[in-house]
């Protein structure tokens, strides 16, 4: 796929890092910057074009007319639709995504439709991220919780815990433990190493246990996996800027929440803004303060500010002065890397829930939601099986009949309003939406091709 | 440094130009000319010293770093100079020194064009084809060729490619993926090629020189299967044919992507480099012509026009074919012609020399200076095209100039050392440096007569012209080796 970039910034330029390492895309990056450009040029095979994102000439020069998708990524809302509109009235290219982050654009009824604003796909990482840290601190315990088929299906990573009925048995126990729950578990990683797990394999304590369920389950399921923790009521935010204002907004109604901004007018601003929120105006480091704000008896700090180091250092902080759970956001996966085997219970990355938006319109065949996992490694993915049973890949299949490519495991499938567990007579039938984990995305191009219509 | 990437990079790249001994067998079985147990011996040796190198080294996979580039296109380069001089080495007649052998198959590679042999005409076919073959390999780039046809280099491609591919400006990419890029001018380059053959074929020469001379034209080599080079045919015909081919494949080679890709041919005229070298040719065939002219020199008009032309934009774009011993021209204009091989071809094209974009890099610069002395607090950037230039590329250009015109005393004062006139030692290493391949004085026909140091020092000096010298002198530096 022939993709144009828009915006060579941070997510930019992790986008084209993530797409350019799949052989089939060609991916050209636009940014005004040359040294931007120089740096990711002598790290990615991509091409790079100097220029302003939304001037003809520029997207021309990128070679906007034989595009098949344009990814709008620049610090502008205005920029990005704008460079949309012109892709779209100039050089007719098929898929427009942009990134927008006012909300006022975002709510704006039939604003981004074909013959007004013709953007096909509207992203906006702080709505994407809040999401998934709303999501988190729902489920006490889990370091990923991801929905599919319209959050029907939810697929949750947890750290396996003594005090979880089923660490030290069989998985084939847990139908025993939960007879008339449909779960599955998807992934096994131990020492950082997938495991391909069967009804024999041992879950072991501190072993990373990725399974699926209905979203009534979770819970359940979660507690064979560790010794369930109270649901979450205060919460310490640290950091004001968009994603921090967000999630605050999001859980004052159900939760106590406070919030640490560092800039005075910023903290009046929330202060205005907000209704039931503790807005405190400080610095999320300084110890007296946190302590003064009873931050060791929270159960949840989050960090959330622009400079990753400062959320590392809050975060540890917090964890030392007491608080039970910590979570830092960190663009790095170096840093993620580094601090998740350590203090900090879950290393927020921005990057890897955008990443997983876009990908889903990368993909081909009928790919419904693409979310990334384990910086990008692992990968789980929704797609549609079509066509007549005989002639497609998938369809009319048995699922073990279904031949995947190394690593891939089928984890569920959901059949209109039922989700179904995946066994290994469980036939597919057309319209199904298959949720597949694959431990190792290189065979992505495998599972791509079984799910191209039935051919 | 990881020493064992550039080992097994090294090692494959062995492997895949082993292959390239195969057609001049081919050659041999067909002429039956007796030279195939030469190329069976340089294929085998090639094949396994490529092999002994990759497969110890053959399961580190790593990215290529920016400086394991440098080392990969050096390294690569000074060994296929040393397996290309396999063949001459095994052959009996003519029976071949190390330094001759080693300078003939560098020459080639570099698309110099100087040789030690004589009477070529007599030589093995498949040994006059493998010759040329070596040109062509060497014109548009073999590392190219092999970023083009190895899909598993990724970013490392583009290290590679940059430390080959000549020009100051080495960051533009024709297509995103750089096996594309590469591939791209791979086909345009293969299409001259093919389009030139054919040429030569129509215009009466055999089949066997049509290609042999394609090769070397289009690759801006200069090696004939005559030792009267395209004199030989004595063809205005051909002469112009060569004359516009070589003119051609001096442009830089996105130009023709570009023009192929829009399927417009003003993006040539839009481009400031090719407008210098098109006029700058266009001047120095008039001046040739003229001076000519004047002398007296040739009987006829057409005469003067047809061999004026013809060498003027032989000499100019560094190819060297000659139909007429220039060296004996009347007046300044041997060395004028020399000194036009110092401008050399443009940027990105298989032409040598300095190249257009940096000598007009460089005068505009000087015009730059000019105006800061009459306005010294004007702003006066340096453009080309319309875009400004920046510093970093101008400083480049200057370190890059000043570092050839040092190599370039250092060698000609070893020649003298060696006891070698003026004329003979600045014109052999200008040939060498700017990969023109024919000189004046002694070796205004072959380099036989130079003594071995002499032919080892145009060894490197061919070397150095063709990698740009920086590739192959960071290698030197000890920058480069510390961590």
């Amino acid at each position: 796929m022939n993709i144009l970039i828009l915006g060579a910034g941070q997510v930019g330029s992790n986008v084209a890092y993530q797409l350019a390492r799949e052989e089939a895309n060609q991916v050209t990056i636009v940014d005004i910057n040359p040294s931007a450009l120089r740096e990711l040029q002598d790290r990615l095979d991509v091409r790079t074009v100097i220029g302003h994102a939304a001037y003809p000439e520029v997207l021309d020069r990128a070679g906007a007319n034989k595009a098949d998708m344009i990814i709008a990524l620049t610090d502008s809302d205005e920029l990005n639709m704008v460079a949309c509109q012109i892709a779209y009235t100039l050089f007719d290219t098929p898929t427009k995504i942009a990134r927008v982050r006012a909300p006022e654009y975002i709510n704006a009824p039939n604003l981004f439709q074909q013959e007004n604003m013709p953007v096909d796909v509207v992203i906006s990482p702080e709505q994407l991220v809040t999401e998934n840290i709303e999501q988190l601190i729902h489920y006490p315990g889990a370091f990923q919780v991801l929905e599919f088929a319209d959050g029907k299906v939810r697929l949750v990573g947890v750290r396996a815990h003594e005090g979880g009925l089923l660490v030290g048995q069989q998985i084939r126990a847990l139908t025993d433990h939960l007879p008339n729950v449909e779960a599955r578990v998807a992934a096994i990683y131990r020492n950082g190493y997938p495991i391909n797990p069967d009804g024999d394999t041992m879950v072991k304590q501190d072993d990373e246990v990725f399974f699926i369920a209905a979203r009534k389950d979770i819970r359940v399921v979660m507690s064979e996996m560790r010794k369930l923790e109270d649901p979450v009521r205060k919460v310490v935010i640290a950091g004001g800027g968009n994603i921090g204002y967000r999630l605050a907004a999001a859980l004052e109604s159900t939760n106590q929440v406070k919030i640490i901004e560092r800039s005075k007018e910023r903290a009046q601003y929330l202060s205005e803004m907000l209704t039931r929120t503790i807005v405190l105006n400080g610095d999320a480091a300084d110890e007296a303060l946190m302590l003064e704000e009873n931050v060791d008896s929270a159960d949840i700090f989050v960090a959330i500010t622009n400079a990753e180091e400062a959320n590392i250092l809050s975060s540890m902080l917090a964890k030392r002065l007491g608080c039970k759970k910590v979570m830092a956001l960190i663009n790095r996966p170096s840093y993620a890397e580094l601090v998740e085997s350590g203090n900090i219970d879950v290393a927020i990355s921005p990057q890897q829930v955008t990443i997983g938006s876009l990908l889903a319109h990368v993909r081909k065949g009928d790919v419904v939601k693409v979310h990334a996992l384990r910086r990008g490694r692992a990968e789980a993915i929704e797609a549609i099986a079509h066509g007549q049973p005989g002639r497609s890949k998938v369809v009319g299949k048995a699922i073990e009949a279904v031949k995947l490519p190394p690593g891939t495991s089928i984890s569920a499938i959901v059949r209109g309003d039922k989700v179904m567990q995946a066994h290994h007579d469980t036939i597919v039938e057309e319209n199904d939406h298959v949720i597949l984990f694959m431990t190792d995305r290189r065979h992505i191009d495998e599972v791509e091709r079984l799910f191209q219509a039935g051919r | 440094m990881r020493l064992a990437v550039v080992q097994r990079i090294t090692g494959l790249l062995m492997i895949i130009f082993s292959v390239t001994m195969l057609p001049p067998m081919a050659v041999s079985l067909y002429f039956h000319d007796g030279a195939l147990h030469a190329f069976q011996q340089g294929f085998g040796i090639t094949l396994m010293t490529g092999f002994i190198i990759w497969f110890p080294a053959r399961k580190h996979t790593e990215e290529l770093r920016l400086r394991d580039g440098f080392l990969i296109v050096a390294a690569f380069w000074f060994g296929l100079g040393s397996v290309g001089a396999l063949p001459f080495l095994f052959m009996e007649a003519p029976s071949m020194s190390l330094t001759d052998a080693m300078f003939e198959s560098m020459s080639g590679l570099t698309t110099t064009g100087a040789t030690v042999l004589t009477g070529l005409d007599y030589l093995p076919q498949s040994l006059l084809f493998y010759r040329q073959q070596l040109q062509w390999l060497g014109g548009m780039g073999i590392v190219v060729l092999a970023v083009a046809v190895l899909p598993m280099l990724g970013v490392g491609g583009m290290q590679l490619y940059r430390a080959e591919i000549a020009g100051p400006v080495k960051d533009t990419k024709l297509t995103p993926r750089i096996t594309e890029t590469a591939k791209a001018l791979w086909y345009i380059y293969l299409g001259l090629t093919i389009a030139c053959g054919a040429a030569y074929y129509y215009a009466g020469m055999n089949l066997f020189d049509a290609i042999c001379h394609s090769f070397s034209t289009v690759a801006i080599g200069g090696f004939s299967t005559h030792d009267a080079s395209i004199g030989f045919f004595d063809s205005r015909l051909i002469n112009s044919i060569a004359t516009v081919f070589m003119f051609i494949a001096g442009i830089n080679f996105s130009l023709h992507f570009l023009a192929i890709r829009s399927g417009k041919l003003s993006n040539y005229l839009a481009d400031s480099e090719f407008r210098t070298y098109a006029s700058g040719l266009a001047g120095l065939s008039i001046a040739v012509v003229a001076y000519l002219y004047l002398a007296g020199e040739y009987s006829s008009i057409e005469a003067t026009v047809s061999e004026g032309l013809f060498q003027a934009v032989s000499i100019a774009t560094t190819t060297g074919f000659t139909t007429t011993d220039y060296s004996a021209w009347p007046g300044a204009l041997p060395v004028v012609l020399i000194f036009a091989s110092f401008v050399g071809g443009c940027a990105g094209s298989t032409g040598g020399g300095i190249k257009v974009m940096r000598v007009l890099l460089l005068y505009r610069q000087g015009v730059r200076e000019i105006k800061r002395l009459v306005h010294p607090n004007a702003e006066v950037p340096v453009k080309l095209g319309g875009q400004t230039v920046s510093p970093r590329v101008i400083e480049s250009v200057w370190g890059f100039f000043a570092v050839y015109v040092v190599v370039f005393a250092i060698m000609m004062m070893i020649l003298l050392a060696d006891g070698i006139d003026q004329v003979t030692a600045f014109s052999a290493i200008a040939a060498s440096l700017n990969n023109l391949g024919p000189g004046l004085g002694d070796v205004a026909t072959g380099f036989g007569s130079l003594s071995n140091l002499s032919k080892w020092v145009c060894v490197i000096a061919m070397l150095l012209g063709r990698l740009e010298i920086f590739t192959v002198l960071v290698l030197v530096s000890r920058t480069f080796w510390r961590d």
